[in-house]
């Protein structure tokens, strides 16, 4: 298989990097100590004593056998980024970030966040790294992840409203942009997922393949064999590609990726953006986008905020094209019924995010044979979410 | 098709003139507002009309286009619309150079090669796309060279010197100075170093450098001016018209006369 991406940021017709020209000059800045850290013994070292000292590395990877009881057929296993400080994987990469940004020798970073968790991850990198924190998230969002906007005011970033569009993660990437542009001297931009332009999409996958480094290994520990397959919830992406970049020439891994059907795939609101979208540009990257027909974004709805976002990843969206991953989506309700489930059987609350990936085990499972293995990667804990399900269930 | 934009450039540098570009947003607050509003232009002297189409996410621009572009969307303004406008205006005989200015999304869905096609037989002269550097979508930049519809280039405070070159190598028509690190929309000062990033571009094309972003006052507009080859207005008129046509149109004058006068 090719190495992807190429110099410029493709995944094949997808990513590169379509940005205002201000920002060119800080993109390839970025390009260029990324690369220099990603030989650099000193920034790996330093970056694995955070991870293991201070993040919870590495995190166990727990059989649920109540859960693959209840299912039938093949062994679930579950990767357990739920346990990471913060709650959940967004912090494997807002650590290596905030080390790039310091060693770049910017002193402020900007972030957006639709969940809070990536606003929250890049607070306390900001925090234990001496930088100032500006977080972007729209009024949506902020009122239904109330806890995590409490969190991140107490660990001392600003987190500023967003009005415009939807209000949500679309808008807050928005906004962050925005401020870049305006302060590209002394400011990094956090982007917390596998989308942007280059180099972010690869960078963030690179810092975020942790996951599935450790789950294979963990599990060839376990079981002496690689699974049959994984699974994990896309909305930008983030944690999917941390889970299936060190799978991808085990042809024998099938791997499915979950994004939110919100209301149903068939209504106007959802964000199932492999299924339903089509290729666009927004963001500085090419991928596929859910759009009009006069290349207008359209809006998109999920009960989870993590997933409401009207494009993702243009890895994904490769991989999509290339049939190497099957993406499919999980209505709010199903997620519910998947946080439920984990919930009463194995005393696991998911984020609303992961449950989507949850949410899918009832229709793979009977797909599966006694001796597979999957593994989902159970991307954040569910603390965030307690209003949302208290509302629902 | 004669570029008007090609013969309005050399007419004014022949004058020793300076160019006076102004940005309407298509469709705020109607197409018809925005009809009228270029043929009022043309009569008080603007050289350039830059025709922006509204992106449900213009992540360039500040708030006031924000606002123009989301109260044309809502009336749901289409590419299509556009290239109609400017037809209208071409067989009306208003020869004003019409440059496009829009992110790359909406082109895209109506098709690269097609709307190239499209707007240039519609009579525009040029593009302006913030989102799409030269390394990107270098077919479509082809076809746009094919069909004589400029390319005109960004330049930002940020831009290495040898990038600066390669786009002011490769912009058609005039360059486009961003005077500011930030988005647009209207600013009571400056930033101190753009005289200086304007004459270095200067020095780099014989094109002419034009300056946006953030130009707001007649003062402003001439004081750049003198050192660069033009100004660009966008915010400032959209604010402008949020109170009307007619203030639109006094400010426009008034903007142009102190261009024209520098």
């Amino acid at each position: 298989m090719k190495k992807l991406p190429d110099a410029r940021g493709h995944f094949g017709p997808y990513g590169g990097r379509y940005v205002p020209e201000t920002l060119v000059k800080a993109c390839e800045e970025l390009t260029a100590a990324y690369r220099v850290i990603q030989n650099d013994k000193k920034f790996r070292e330093e970056l694995r004593y955070y991870l293991e000292t201070y993040a919870g590395r590495p995190t166990p990877l727990y059989e649920a056998k109540n859960l693959s009881g209840h299912l039938g057929r093949g062994r679930i296993f579950l990767k357990r980024e739920d346990l990471l400080h913060t709650g959940a994987h967004k912090i494997n990469n807002t650590l290596a970030q905030g080390l790039l940004a310091r060693r770049l020798g910017k002193t402020r970073i900007v972030a957006e966040t639709g969940a809070g968790q990536h606003g929250v991850a890049s607070a306390t990198a900001a925090c234990v790294f001496g930088l100032q924190c500006v977080v972007y998230m729209g009024t949506v969002d902020m009122k239904r992840q109330a806890l995590n906007v409490y969190k991140m005011k107490l660990l001392g970033a600003e987190v500023r409203p967003v009005h415009s569009g939807s209000r949500t993660l679309k808008d807050a990437t928005n906004e962050a942009i925005r401020d870049w542009v305006t302060n590209v001297e002394d400011t990094h931009y956090l982007l917390g997922s596998v989308v942007g332009p280059h180099p972010y999409p690869s960078m963030v996958r690179d810092f975020q393949s942790v996951i599935g480094k450790e789950a294979r290994a963990q599990i060839l520990k376990i079981a002496k064999k690689l699974p049959e397959y994984l699974i994990a919830c896309v909305g930008g992406g983030s944690n999917a590609m941390g889970l299936f970049y060190n799978f991808l020439k085990d042809r024998q891994v099938r791997m499915f990726g979950i994004e939110a059907a919100g209301e149903g795939v068939n209504t106007a609101r959802h964000a199932a953006t492999l299924m339903k979208g089509s290729p666009g540009i927004l963001h500085g990257m090419k991928s596929y986008l859910l759009q009009d027909k006069e290349g207008q974004v359209r809006l998109a709805h999920s009960i989870s905020a993590g997933l409401d976002y009207p494009s993702v990843g243009p890895e994904h969206s490769y991989l999509k094209d290339s049939g190497r991953v099957s993406y499919h989506a999980v209505t709010d309700s199903d997620a519910l019924k998947g946080f439920e489930m984990l919930t009463q059987l194995e005393g696991i609350m998911p984020a609303l995010e992961s449950a989507h990936a949850v949410g899918y085990l009832p229709k793979l499972m009977p797909k599966t044979r006694k001796s597979d293995i999957v593994i989902l990667c159970l991307s954040g804990r569910g603390d965030k979410d307690m209003n949302t399900v208290q509302r629902h269930l | 098709m004669k570029n008007y934009l090609t013969v309005k450039i050399r007419e004014v540098r022949k004058k020793k003139q300076k160019l006076f570009c102004v940005f309407l947003t298509l469709g705020y607050p109607s197409i018809a507002a925005t009809e009228r509003l270029i043929l009022s232009a043309e009569r008080s002297g603007v050289d350039i009309l830059e025709l922006g189409f509204p992106f449900s996410d213009p992540l360039a621009d500040g708030p006031t286009i924000q606002y123009s572009s989301e109260q044309a969307l809502k009336k749901h303004v289409t590419i299509r619309e556009g290239f109609r406008l400017v037809q209208k205006l071409r067989a009306k005989g208003c020869r004003i150079p019409i440059v496009f200015f829009g992110y790359l999304n909406p082109i895209y869905a109506y098709g690269e090669k097609e709307f190239a096609r499209d707007a240039r037989s519609a009579g525009m002269e040029g593009l302006i796309i913030p989102d799409l550097p030269p390394e990107e979508e270098t077919a479509f930049q082809k076809e746009c060279r094919k069909r004589k519809l400029h390319i005109v280039r960004l330049v930002a405070p940020t831009t290495a010197n040898q990038r600066a070159r390669m786009l002011v190598g490769k912009s058609q028509g005039f360059v486009y100075d961003v005077s500011l690190r930030g988005v647009t929309g209207a600013r009571k000062s400056l930033p101190e170093d753009l005289k200086a990033h304007l004459s270095k571009l200067k020095r780099m094309t014989s094109k002419p450098v034009l300056a946006g972003f953030g130009i707001s006052t007649p003062k402003q507009a001439r004081d750049i001016s003198r050192v660069s080859d033009g100004v660009i207005v966008g915010s400032a008129v959209i604010e402008r018209l949020k109170r009307g046509v007619p203030a639109a149109e006094r400010f426009i004058g008034a903007m142009s006369r102190a261009v024209h006068g520098a």
